[in-house]
């Protein structure tokens, strides 16, 4: 682990129709870490995460990943220099079959000349990305066939097998099992011993405690607090934001 | 100056029938992402209508028959928008693509029916002898005939305008044209509206064909010629926007007028179509709306 | 071991597909010469030179999902570049095409000059409807514009060529088109017997192009196709440019439509501007959905056997077949989208609900089972 700073975000700000989603944010996050990323519905997580992928313009600040701005980027320059990212709504391609999904991905970096020969057999790389998230039995089958939470493994697998230097995964357990959130937490952690920065966009408490190391909480386009696990949830302000919405069960469980 | 004048009005005169045209489309394709390419066919439904009534009526009530045509064709237009809708484009909810394709085979049927009926070649309408002359403003010399259809826009505008800004009809139908999904959850029901919105819309296109017959000679093909224009008028002008409609229109009338005045028919289509390809370099939001949420 | 397996049953696939090409091979240029006479056989090879236009539809829009209104604009630059030179070579060196004496024009224009050569020419039939497409494709996928707004557009483009090509009576013959050969490459093409070359040149085109859209379709680029289809934004977050995949499909299937244009002149005899406006346009796409707008062998089909019903049907039923056309046609579009391609599927699936048999989930379902997923309790 070195203390490069990969990502680093200053006075971001993302406006829709005059509403402020993401408001003067700055955010850093260095090589090797698993930050995971917090804050009631509608604080901007996912908007950040669209901003830096490239999926919405900002209207201020900057962006930086490993040294080169990202803002005003195409989304696939951004994915060329090694972001990678999962959808909150995980989106595969449904008539393609899951081994096809994730090949394709896989091809991202081939010379279109490469691109125009067919696939013969599959590659280590996409048959360890299947392996990694349980999907290597229902290869042959199209990806439309797939249960929400299979969906969303497909997702991870395609992002994995492109070996980017930055996962951002947006709500990657919502809507799975206990067991499968272990095996998606378990995932995590080797990817990022691997070598891969992540940035992990999370609601569920009991996961982010048993997963993450430090923590940011956002509320209303800004960051509110950063530190560990402990550290946030002993943070008034942070306590502030979620009692000041008792209706919100995912507040509760943080203040837990 | 005289020039650029005559040329002002025959830009306003096509570019109000394009703009009649697109109306209907440009809602049909707003709120249910219904592309009907049997619009163009309500259009000439509408201009058959006008030549029915004069035939019944004889030739002493011409303009009587020409003041019943309007409202007649607007039903005549509406009632065949409505089976098509009920027919065919509902069970391709979802498929805009295939609607566009299926509704084109209907638009070759539609065509064909008029041959049958109407004979292939065209038949003249005699328009009415009020609209008869031309009154000269500023040395320009404007067609009673062309200010009728101006006219005419201008009041079907200021209709629609009204019905979808003050009526509770209209609201529901702005309430589904911007998200569909949520006014069915708040209790607006969605497939009535749906066909109010093809009734109205292709209505539109009947009283369209009224208007034509004021141009020129109706033929089963009419309608074919109005349909691409208004279409990229659509384009141009935003999704079930009203005001781009009107402006995408007006643009698309006077630039057609100008350059044709000072090159040929041809080169204006030719020039006119480059100049959406590279309008759409600087606006492609007029045509998109871009939705961050997540995927299309 | 399943795997073992899925690689005999992959070699298998290839084996049938070599055979059934080899068979409609030697059925095309072996059999249909020995059993037609030369007026059905010169009749064929226009159905195939449609049928070229019509595996590049396959393609772009089957593929691809970007539905091509406006081939006949492809169809008529390949066209029309062969039928300069027809028609310059005839005139023979120094001389004016004979529509531009009739009307009046002194000397050649300079867009017709290089025409004169057949190296020029000929690639050109191909090269420029290849160009026009990269160059608009390119503008217009960048900016996004897709689904029924491209459809509108391209269509719109053939109105605009077939408008200029109207208008511009000294340049292009105007609304009589290109017309009156009599000789290619020294053939004479008015003797009956020479059919037999000319179809057995377009047979071979037809069957480099279907193996050229083919590996198209079948390597991962045609994978990476379907997914843009599929949904292009997904596609751009894998560090694709969708601009770019969508461009070399267009562009083929550009190409292809050049070609055709290109071998349907000296068949047929004309180019002109009634063959490739709005309606042509639309019916290219009519056989490509009739015969199957997945299967690209089904989409050359659909195209000579579309045709060849119509020319059997339309002499002595003008109004009849137009009303059968209509109506076939929107019912396959509606309830058949596979085309006669999917025959078998809605057989088995029950005649009685053929609605059933789809391409894909729709829209609206796949919506509502996400969501439904998404609810499901953790
Ligand atoms: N395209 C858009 N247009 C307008 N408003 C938007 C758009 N996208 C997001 N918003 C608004 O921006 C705010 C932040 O949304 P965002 O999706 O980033 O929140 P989030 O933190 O991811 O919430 P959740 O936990 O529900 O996923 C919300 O109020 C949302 O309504
Ligand atoms: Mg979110």
């Amino acid at each position: 682990m070195t203390d490069a700073p990969l990502l680093e975000i200053r006075g971001l700000e993302v406006i829709f129709d005059g509403f402020h989603a993401v408001d003067g944010l700055d955010l850093t996050v260095r090589e090797g870490e698993v930050r995971f990323l917090i804050g009631p519905n509608g604080a901007g997580k996912t908007t950040l995460v669209d901003a830096i992928t490239g999926l919405v313009r900002p209207a201020g600040g900057s962006i930086r990943f490993a040294g080169e701005e990202l803002v005003g980027q195409r989304e696939h320059r951004i994915v060329g220099l090694g972001v990678g990212r999962t959808f909150q709504t995980p989106t595969v391609f449904e008539q393609l079959s899951v081994l096809e999904n994730v090949d394709v991905a896989a091809s991202f970096r081939l010379p279109f000349r490469s691109l125009l020969r067919r696939r013969r057999g599959v590659t280590d790389r996409v048959r360890r990305a299947l392996e990694d998230v349980g999907l290597a039995e229902l290869q042959e089958e199209p990806a439309g066939v797939l249960s929400h939470g299979q969906r969303q493994w497909l997702e991870v697998a395609m992002v994995l097998c492109q070996r980017p230097r930055l996962l951002l995964l947006d709500e990657p357990v919502a809507g799975m099992t206990g067991e499968e959130r272990l095996r998606t937490g378990e995932l995590t952690t080797r990817i990022a011993a691997e070598g891969t920065t992540v940035v992990v966009i999370e609601h569920d408490m009991d996961f982010v405690r048993r997963f993450a190391t430090r923590v940011t909480v956002m509320h209303e386009g800004a960051l509110l607090a950063e530190g560990t696990v402990a550290e946030v949830q002993q943070d008034a302000m942070v306590r502030d934001v979620y009692l000041g919405r008792p209706r919100d069960a995912r507040g509760a469980a943080v203040v837990a | 100056m005289e020039i650029f004048l005559s040329q002002l009005f025959i830009g306003l005169s096509v570019a109000s029938i394009l703009l009649l045209v697109a109306l209907g489309l440009t809602f049909t394709f707003g709120q249910m992402n219904v592309i009907n390419m049997a619009h163009g066919e309500f259009v000439m439904a509408g201009a058959y209508t006008t030549y029915v009534i004069q035939g019944a009526l004889g030739a002493s009530l011409v303009t009587l028959g020409f003041l019943v045509a309007l409202p007649l064709a607007f039903l005549v237009g509406g009632a065949l928008g409505v089976v098509l809708e009920w027919v065919l484009i509902r069970r391709l909810s979802g498929r805009p693509l295939d609607t566009l394709l299926a509704t084109f085979g209907v638009a070759l049927i539609l065509q064909q029916v008029a041959r049958d009926v109407f004979g292939a070649s065209n038949v003249q309408v005699r328009a009415p002898a009020f609209l008869d002359g031309a009154i000269t403003v500023a040395g320009v010399s404007m067609s009673y005939t062309r200010l009728f259809i101006i006219a005419l826009v201008g009041v079907c505008l200021a209709a629609i305008w009204a019905h979808l800004g003050r009526s509770p009809a209209g609201r529901r139908m702005r309430a589904v044209m911007q998200n569909r999904d949520l006014a069915a959850a708040s209790g607006v029901r969605t497939p009535r509206v749906d066909r109010r919105t093809f009734f109205i819309g292709s209505g539109l296109a009947g009283v369209a064909g009224v208007a034509v017959t004021l141009l020129g000679s109706v033929g089963p093909t009419l309608g074919t010629n109005y349909l691409i224009d208004a279409f990229l008028v659509v384009i141009v002008g935003g999704l079930g926007r009203l005001r781009g409609a009107v402006m995408a229109a007006v643009a698309l009338g006077l630039f057609n007028a100008y350059v044709e005045y000072g090159t040929d028919a041809s080169i204006a289509k030719a020039a006119a179509f480059a100049l959406i390809v590279v309008f759409l370099q600087f606006r492609p939001q007029g045509l998109v709306v871009q939705r961050a949420r997540g995927l299309t | 071991m399943s795997r073992l397996a899925g690689t005999l049953a992959a070699g298998d696939a290839r084996w049938g597909f070599l055979i059934r090409f080899l068979v409609v091979a030697a059925a095309m240029l072996l059999l249909a010469p020995a059993v037609l006479s030369d007026f059905r056989l010169s009749l064929l090879a226009k159905f195939l030179c449609f049928a070229i236009v019509a595996v590049g539809i396959g393609l772009a829009w089957g593929q691809g999902g970007m539905l091509v209104l406006g081939q006949g604009l492809f169809f008529g630059l390949g066209g029309y570049s062969m039928g300069m030179y027809m028609k310059l070579e005839e005139a023979g060196p120094g001389q004016l095409p004979d529509f531009m004496v009739w009307s009046g024009v002194e000397s050649l224009p300079a867009v017709w000059e290089p025409f004169r050569h057949a190296w020029f020419a000929l690639p050109m039939a191909v090269l420029l409807p290849m160009a026009v497409a990269a160059v608009l494709g390119t503008l217009v996928f960048r900016q996004r514009v897709r689904g029924a707004y491209f459809a509108i557009l391209s269509q719109g483009l053939a109105a605009a060529f077939v408008i200029v090509l109207v208008g511009q009576q000294g340049l292009t013959g105007g609304t009589n088109g290109l017309t009156n050969f009599t000789q290619l490459f020294g053939l004479d093409l008015t003797a009956q017997a020479n059919a037999s070359i000319l179809y057995t040149m377009v047979a071979l085109g037809l069957l480099a192009v279907f193996l050229i859209a083919r590996q198209l379709v079948a390597s991962r680029y045609g994978r990476v196709l379907v997914a843009v289809r599929d949904s292009e934004d997904r596609v751009r977050f894998l560090g694709y440019d969708p601009t770019r995949i969508k461009v070399v499909a267009y562009t083929a299937a550009a190409g292809m439509a050049g070609l055709a244009g290109a071998m349907f002149v000296p068949i047929v005899g004309i180019i002109s501007p009634a063959l490739l406006g709005i309606l042509p346009s639309i019916e290219m796409v009519i056989w490509v959905a009739l015969g199957g707008r997945a299967v690209l062998a089904w989409a050359a089909g659909g195209a000579v056997l579309v045709n060849w019903v119509k020319t059997g049907l339309s002499e002595r039923f003008p109004s009849g077949w137009l009303y059968l056309f209509g109506m076939v046609f929107v019912v396959v579009i509606a309830f058949a989208p596979k085309g006669m391609a999917g025959i078998g599927e809605y057989v088995r699936a029950g005649l009685g609900r053929p609605g059933a048999v789809r391409l894909g989930p729709r829209a609206r379902d796949r919506a509502t089972a996400r969501d439904r997923a998404a609810q499901e309790p953790a």
